[in-house]
């Protein structure tokens, strides 16, 4: 039976891409019989150059992209390459790794209110330094440049990257390397960078192009903290697939299709920087130069660690003030009237949406949860080689934009009357759970050593006998981890509940999104606790189940 | 690109002819060109108006209540609603919130192309203005059925006449009125003790004080109503727009709104280069006193702003030109709705003295009644009068005559050039 999970699994997610993709390839060139497009036609694309402003939306998907990316990856290696093992390194990891479970629109929300020119840090500087009685006039958050935009997604990024990173450096040898590097006289910071970076590289790049394909495409994040006037190119496509002038699905099929080559093109071109920095850093790493300060280097990446830090606590914090607040105007830096009135009313309107979140999430971490020890035991019984091609299959909804497919998608539940539908909403958060709970699962599942299993098959136990009664009870506290990430990954999902649950079922992402950009701040900050709490618990839960079950067992016990 | 045009240009698929029949002759029409088979499709209201009958094959039923969702005191009331209905009734009633009541349009549409006649997504529809002339001429709405509602006899057709003409258009019993609407403009006493009460000391008011004025976006009805209320009060001859937009030349009719616009926009909150998404959003700016005049459509907001705390006390509202927009906005059935009874069950509750009066209450809601409070119970009437209005909320007589609203095809002539000026980034 077990043979069968690697088939199931890529068809699970293949399936739906691939649908997606046709279902978006077909009326991007005008064929959508339900709305009357019967012939293919050149004309969406046509239409899709015409509209003013298509270049700078373009743009700024291309250039968020790669500003979050390249900002992302360089404070995340500077700060690895300075700090990692020192007491401060440990300090913000520890600070940091929450932060990874927090859903990018709680995090929007938070900064938005940070930065804004009636937000907080003005709050705080107003009126005894700035002088303003009333809050000053410029664009922030929705720069032009999208610079908050980058800022608020590398808040989420940065800490997602690190542990990728910290995950990959904790392998033995490329901590030998390091030390040897170090006794040769190499600084902490070229050592790390000659010695640990190129070893370790190969295992961030998947999470590097995950990235890239993400924030150049991201439409929940854009929305809140994201220029308007035009929007990066995803959050138009949005707009125009749920514009009620129903020709504008062509058009927005054709952006979708575009949003799909971009992002294409611009992995493809980090790829060619990877090969270009390959070819000429070879010159560079033989030359033995064993690098001097970088004292400068060392202090901006650990500002900027701080900083990322700050930034989420303080919006984190703004937003828990802001849902008990009554009235809390500008220049006051803190409510003038307390309640817990909001919660109530938020109680009441949100209900229904907490429900619906834990449900899609329990339910798709379930699944997700099934597939990976399906999968990891597969390949664990054919000696631990996974298949290649299998992995690139369960990273591949990482690597396209969301919308390039999603919008397929949903035409396709249309067609089946399906859309709306449960099944659809759980298939479609499957796809960006199951990455995660593999990526989580994988690591302690291939260091569990195999003499347990094979003492237990030895003794007369079946294979599937060894794994219910030995390896899993081993591996609880990792199955519960990835567990709680797979819950926070579905708790964050926008554009697939979007989608899929088509304004039947909404979530509290969905509601998140509503309450940022219409609405009355105090109930975006019960909505706002909300998402920061669940993925919180389930952390919770994880870290309490073991030392329940474990309270026998000392070495399963967490430390 | 053509932002809702092809709603009301492109014909459906599959033209159900009998949705649409005049009433004299629905009965013999339905029955001799459609046969038995489709009976069920037919208008049961005029000749099956047993209101018992309707209410005992809502129980059970599932209705799905599509409504803008931007408004968190709103969306408390339809909750409170849809309780009181599934409690009573035995509907179970959903609400699905959109950004916009278009998307429900798009929907029906892309259903009705599809070739479904029965099973729609949606069963209620809250809308107005273009969306609803849109159903209207897709034959996408199912009716005449208003009349058939007990609770519809208490509307007062006589001093609201915008319950039965709706943006020109004539309901026709497609849809029922639920609430009525006045543009108003809020601001702050304190901060601002002589607001700009006109467009034209809007125009100087905001070249003097830049980064203090802003509107909704369009498609926000909020955003578009502001752009129509200068249109109205600029244009030397309003009444043109009485009638469809292509009877006119578009460009030289709008000129002055365009001048008034382009005047302005350099001076507006942020340059110009973002507005709020809607009302609420608008509000929000009001209240961290980023603007100094916020816009609404509902003469209770501030009232309900300032007991909820959002607001501070000092805030106010005028209506301005001396006389506004006003219109009703509706609640409609979709022609493929198969719950039609429960659909009508739930408009009946809204209806209702009970539902209207908690409606107008500034502390739920504060929206107007659309019903006659001489057709009431001397208990509900006393009932309404004794609503406490709040300190910001003017008095029916400070309101005055409503300016009529445009055809609906102006609407979008607008909004598309609106985009093409001020939405897309591009500068001329």
């Amino acid at each position: 039976m077990i043979c069968w999970f690697p088939r199931l699994t890529a068809f699970l997610i293949v399936a739906p891409i691939l649908m997606g993709f046709v279902g978006t390839l077909l009326p991007a060139f005008g064929y959508l019989p339900a709305i009357g497009g019967t012939t293919l036609t050149l004309a969406p694309w046509g239409a899709l150059f015409a509209t003013p402003g298509l270049d700078a939306a373009m743009f700024l998907s291309l250039w968020i992209g790669t500003a979050t990316t390249l900002f992302t990856f360089t404070l995340v290696i500077f700060f690895s390459a300075s700090w990692s093992g020192t007491r401060l390194g440990g300090a913000i990891t520890r600070f940091l790794s929450p932060l990874v479970s927090v859903p990018p629109v709680a995090m929007a929300a938070g900064i938005a209110f940070l930065l804004g020119p009636s937000g907080w840090i003005f709050r705080a500087l107003s009126p005894w330094a700035t002088g303003f009685t009333a809050p000053p006039d410029f664009l922030l958050p929705q720069d032009r440049w999208g610079f908050s935009m980058i800022g608020g997604l590398m808040v989420k990024e940065v800490p997602f990257l690190f542990l990728m990173t910290l995950a990959a450096v904790g392998q033995e040898e490329t901590k030998r390397a390091f030390q040897v590097g170090r006794s040769l006289g190499y600084g902490r910071m070229i050592a790390w960078i000659k010695i640990v970076l190129p070893a370790i590289y190969p295992q961030i790049r998947w999470p590097l192009y995950a990235l890239l394909a993400y924030s150049a495409s991201v439409v929940d994040v854009a929305m809140i903290l994201g220029p308007t006037t035009p929007p990066p190119l995803s959050a138009l496509v949005t707009r125009w697939f749920f514009d009620p002038d129903l020709s504008l699905r062509f058009v927005a099929a054709a952006a979708a299709l575009l949003q799909s080559i971009l992002v294409l093109s611009l992995i493809l071109v980090w790829y060619a920087g990877e090969r270009m920095v390959a070819l000429f850093a070879g010159a560079w790493l033989r030359r033995g130069g064993r690098g001097a300060g970088g004292a400068i280097a060392a202090a901006l990446a650990a500002g900027g660690m701080m900083a990322a830090i700050a930034v989420a606590v303080f919006g984190a914090g703004a937003m828990i003030l802001w849902s008990v607040s009554t009235t809390w105007r500008f220049p006051n830096l803190t409510p003038t009237k307390l309640t817990l009135g909001n919660w109530a009313a938020g109680g009441a309107m949100l209900g229904n949406a907490i429900a619906n979140t834990v449900l899609v999430a329990g339910a798709s971490t379930s699944i997700a949860l099934l597939l990976a020890i399906g999968l990891l035991e597969h390949a664990a019984r054919r000696g631990g080689a996974s298949s290649r091609g299998l992995a690139f299959f369960i990273y591949l909804p990482l690597l396209v934009p969301q919308i390039g497919f999603l919008f397929g998608i949903q035409m396709l539940l249309i067609r089946l009357g399906f859309d709306g539908t449960w099944v659809a909403l759980l298939w479609t958060h499957l796809l960006y759970v199951l990455p995660y709970v593999i990526l989580a699962l994988a690591g302690p599942y291939r260091r569990l050593d195999p003499r347990y299993a094979q003492i237990a098959l030895s003794l007369g136990a079946s294979q599937a006998r060894a794994l219910w009664r030995i390896k899993l009870p081993i591996l609880l506290r990792p199955v519960l981890v990835a567990a709680a990430l797979g819950f926070s990954v579905s708790a964050g999902q926008y554009l697939p509940t979007l989608f899929a649950g088509a304004g039947r079922i909404s979530t509290l992402i969905t509601e998140s999104v509503g309450l940022a950009t219409s609405g009355d701040r105090r109930l975006l900050g019960v909505a706002t606790v909300w998402q920061l709490v669940l993925p919180l618990l389930a952390f919770t839960i994880a870290a309490f189940i073991p030392a329940i079950v474990f309270r026998h067992r000392r070495a399963l016990r967490p430390l | 690109m053509n932002i809702r045009n092809s709603i009301r240009t492109m014909t459906p698929i599959a033209d159900t002819s009998c949705i649409r029949c005049p009433p004299s002759a629905r009965l013999v029409g339905c029955v001799l060109t459609l046969g038995i088979a489709l009976l069920g499709f037919c208008p049961t209201a005029g000749w099956a108006a047993d209101w018992s009958a309707t209410e005992a094959r809502a129980n059970g039923q599932t209705v799905y209540w599509d409504m803008w969702g931007g408004d968190a005191q709103v969306n408390a009331y339809a909750a409170w609603a849809a309780a009181a209905v599934r409690t009573r009734y035995g509907v179970d009633v959903h609400i699905v919130k959109l950004a916009d009541a278009a998307e429900a349009v798009a929907q029906v549409l892309a259903e009705k192309s599809a070739g479904r006649i029965q099973d729609g997504k949606i069963d209620v529809i809250w809308l107005n203005g273009e969306n609803f002339a849109a159903m209207k001429r897709n034959t996408l709405l199912w009716g005449p059925f208003v009349a058939a509602l007990p609770n519809a006899s208490l509307v007062d057709t006589q001093g609201k006449a915008t319950t039965e003409v709706d943006f020109t258009v004539p309901t026709e019993g497609y849809e029922a009125p639920w609430g009525m609407a006045q543009f108003v403009v809020m601001y702050d006493s304190k901060l601002l003790p002589s607001p700009p009460r006109s467009i034209l000391a809007l125009a100087a008011w905001v070249q003097q004080h830049p980064g203090r004025f802003t509107y909704p976006a369009p498609p926000d009805f909020i955003g578009l109503t502001f752009l129509k209320q200068a249109l109205l009060v600029l244009s030397a001859a309003p009444e043109r727009f009485q009638r469809p937009v292509d009877e006119s030349d578009f460009a030289v009719a709008t000129a002055p709104l365009w001048r008034f616009l382009d005047a302005i926009n350099p001076y507006l909150w942020r340059s110009g280069r973002a507005f709020p998404v809607n009302g609420p959003a608008q509000r929000q700016l009001l209240a961290d006193a980023e603007i100094d005049l916020a816009l609404t459509f509902n003469p209770a907001d501030a009232s309900n702003g300032i007991a909820s705390g959002l607001l501070p006390e000092t805030v106010r509202i005028f209506v301005p030109d001396g006389h506004s927009i006003g219109n009703t906005h509706f609640l409609a059935i979709p022609y493929d709705s198969s719950v039609k009874e429960g659909a009508q069950v739930l408009i009946n509750f809204l209806l209702s003295p009970e539902a209207q009066l908690r409606k107008q209450d500034p502390k739920i809601w504060g929206d107007p009644t659309v019903l006659d409070l001489a057709k009431l119970s001397p208990d509900d009437r006393a009932r309404f009068e004794r609503i406490y209005r709040g300190v910001a909320t003017l008095t029916p007589a400070d309101i005055g005559t409503p300016l009529p609203e445009p055809h609906p095809s102006w609407v979008v002539a607008i909004e598309r050039e609106w985009q093409r000026r001020y939405g897309s980034g591009v500068r001329r």
